[in-house]
């Protein structure tokens, strides 16, 4: 067996200082600020800690946001597959202004958008007056929620995919045309695999962000106890009556999810992207 | 199954890729389109596997005397091979080779032991036994490219297409492959046309050479005929390296170089430019002048290595340059270093007259 070495054999100088680097920055900007947060909750006592993680209100609105999140990166991911391939693979007039308005939600403060998916979506809204007779509720009500969190996410999925999708070599589809598969086939066995690295990264991405959402929501979910109150509006709710081991009890909760989770997520991009470049 | 190719044309915007190209390939035989990149010669190619469409209403594309000008890539039964291998590289060999066979409708699919024996022996074809289950990024560019090979060969084309098959490897693994694919083509007998901008490619492996230049098709025929006796200076000029002689003919005399010679068929056309081409070999390096038709030249520079030596020299009269290639024999019988003099006389000399080819030997 071979010993373990920190540090591999390499030409790239420079790698105690920006290891050295890597590891400092992200302790002061990530882990120094997150450990804090335990810090916080180790006040409480385990029993104290438990009872408020696991108060039905507070366990109500983890289902809603990981699920909302989890329905938003969903739909985020086929749609959002769609609007990155339509920039990438057609040129048609106004195509660099669609490219532009896909990085709003980036930009807008989250509040504004919240504002105004509300006043859309809202029963008497330009939309919502539509909805309603159909017996569809959109704002408040786990629907909007759903809907401010698939607004938030897109621009994650269309800016990881479309590099991928430039990358594509046509040539490969056509070699695919040429020994008779068809388009479905094509997409199927050859397109889907070689993105799907980058479409998992642009579903984790626009997943995680969705969890962390704050401002879009509140305006749109109507935040009704044990139905439309997500997470982060309890935890700002406990900060407001000055329950700060309380609010860190619930963010400690989150915060191990997502890392759960997002790991996961990392792991099977990990060895989705890396199975078929074994030993090179 | 034969490829007739019929006035076909093909424009890129402005650009004219292929202007009214008509082609008859064989049953068969293995056949060459060369030319310089911008040719046509890899959009043709598209156009007869289907990858690419013809100008509207331009012409008609025949395999086996049946048209398929409308017919998709996917039901022209054709193998094509992309210079950059186009492999899948998330799949296996063993994977890519049986793609072609795995997406067929459940009806006409292979049993799945079918499918193992018949890529076992495709893998036994391209000599990559043992690889199948490797991936692309473990192989190297030669083993890439029988990959692709194989996996084309795995539907059973009637019609193999290569484009610059070998363009991308190193000249050592080229000159193996093409070798080896002559032998794998006599082996397997399925018509197939392959494209190159590499003459001595062309000349080795093919039946048929189609030299192509500006989307027309310039001259086509065995190797042997298109280097010996090429249509036009076009032709000339792209099989070989070729030396220019400009001359004049002035009432059915022409002189070309230090060479006279009566052409009387030209007799009445007056006075006008002529020029000789002629290749480095057929050009006769002495030290005494050995006839009138002799020129006086300088040796600049000898490339010594290889089985042919080249000279470079610089002509005395008009300090053109000139190259010549001799025996090693000779070489060193006649003891030349740089900056000698000598005289050339050229042994053999093709004269074109607007195009036209008049042979002239000496």
């Amino acid at each position: 067996m071979k010993p373990f070495r920190l540090k591999q054999p390499s030409v790239l100088p420079g790698f105690g200082l920006t290891l050295g680097y890597t590891v400092l920055y992200l302790s002061l900007i990530v882990l120094v600020p997150l450990s804090a947060l335990f810090f916080r909750t180790a006040t409480l006592g385990w029993e104290e800690f438990w009872r408020i993680v696991s108060d039905p209100r507070v366990v109500a609105s983890y289902r809603l946001t990981f699920g909302a999140s989890l329905a938003g990166a969903l739909i985020n991911a086929v749609f959002g597959f769609i609007v990155a391939w339509t920039l990438v693979r057609t040129s048609f007039p106004g195509k660099k202004i669609v490219d532009a308005l896909v990085d709003l939600p980036f930009a807008l403060p989250t509040a504004v958008s919240g504002i105004a998916l509300t006043a859309l979506y809202a029963p008497n809204g330009w939309l919502g007056q539509y909805l309603e007779p159909l017996g569809i509720k959109a704002a408040f009500s786990p629907l909007g929620v759903t809907i401010a969190l698939t607004f938030i996410g897109l621009p994650f999925v269309v800016r990881t995919l479309q590099p991928a999708l430039e990358d594509l070599d046509s040539s490969v589809e056509e070699a695919a045309a040429s020994l008779g598969a068809g388009r479905v086939q094509t997409f199927l066995r050859i397109i889907l695999p070689a993105i799907l690295p980058a479409l998992l990264t642009g579903f984790a991405l626009a997943f995680a962000r969705a969890l962390g959402e704050y401002g879009s929501v509140v305006f749109i979910s109507g935040n009704m106890p044990m139905q439309t109150e997500i997470t982060a509006l309890l935890i700002i709710t406990k900060l407001e009556q000055f329950d700060y081991p309380g609010a860190t009890a619930i963010a400690v909760v989150m915060l191990v999810a997502s890392f759960a989770i997002l790991f996961f997520i990392n792991l099977v991009q990990w060895w989705s992207s890396h199975r078929y470049r074994a030993g090179v | 199954m034969s490829i007739e190719v019929r006035n076909i044309s093909k424009t890129f915007g402005a650009f004219t890729a292929l202007n009214d190209v008509s082609l008859n390939v064989p049953n068969g035989q293995l056949v060459a389109l060369l030319g310089p990149s911008g040719s046509g010669k890899t959009t043709l190619l598209r156009i007869i596997a289907g990858l690419e469409p013809p100008d509207a209403g331009s012409g008609r594309i025949l395999f086996h005397d049946e048209d398929v000008v409308d017919r998709g890539v996917g039901d022209r039964q054709v193998g094509f091979v992309f210079q950059h291998y186009a492999l899948f590289r998330h799949m296996t060999v063993f994977e890519n080779i049986a793609f072609g066979l795995r997406v067929r409708p459940r009806k006409t699919r292979p049993e799945k032991s079918a499918i193992r024996d018949r890529v076992q022996e495709l893998l036994r074809l391209v000599q990559l036994e043992g690889l199948g289950g490797r991936f692309p990024s473990q192989l190297s560019g030669g083993q890439r490219q029988r990959v692709a090979l194989a996996r084309a060969l795995a539907v059973e084309p009637k019609v193999l297409l290569l484009d610059e098959p070998f363009g991308a490897l190193d000249a050592k693994v080229r000159s193996e492959l093409r070798r080896w694919l002559r032998r794998l083509h006599d082996e397997i007998h399925v018509t197939s046309v392959f494209v190159t901008h590499d003459q001595e490619e062309a000349l080795e492996v093919a039946d048929q050479v189609v030299v192509m230049n500006q989307g027309r098709i310039e001259q086509v025929g065995p190797p042997a005929e298109v280097y010996d006796n090429p249509a036009n200076p076009f032709v000339y000029g792209f099989l070989g390296n070729v030396n220019l002689f400009h001359g004049r003919i002035d009432g059915g005399q022409a002189r070309v170089g230090n060479v006279d010679f009566p052409l009387p068929a030209l007799q009445a056309a007056g006075s006008r430019e002529l020029v000789g081409y002629v290749r480095p070999h057929d050009i006769e390096v002495s030290r005494e002048q050995t006839g009138p038709d002799a020129i006086a030249a300088v040796i600049g520079h000898i490339h010594g290595a290889g089985g042919l030596p080249r000279l470079e020299l610089e002509r005395l009269d008009n300090h053109l340059q000139v190259e010549a290639e001799l025996t090693r024999d000779r070489l060193r019988e006649l003891a030349l270093q740089v900056g000698d003099r000598v005289y050339i006389r050229p042994k053999s000399m093709r004269v074109f007259v607007e195009g036209q080819p008049l042979d002239y030997q000496i």
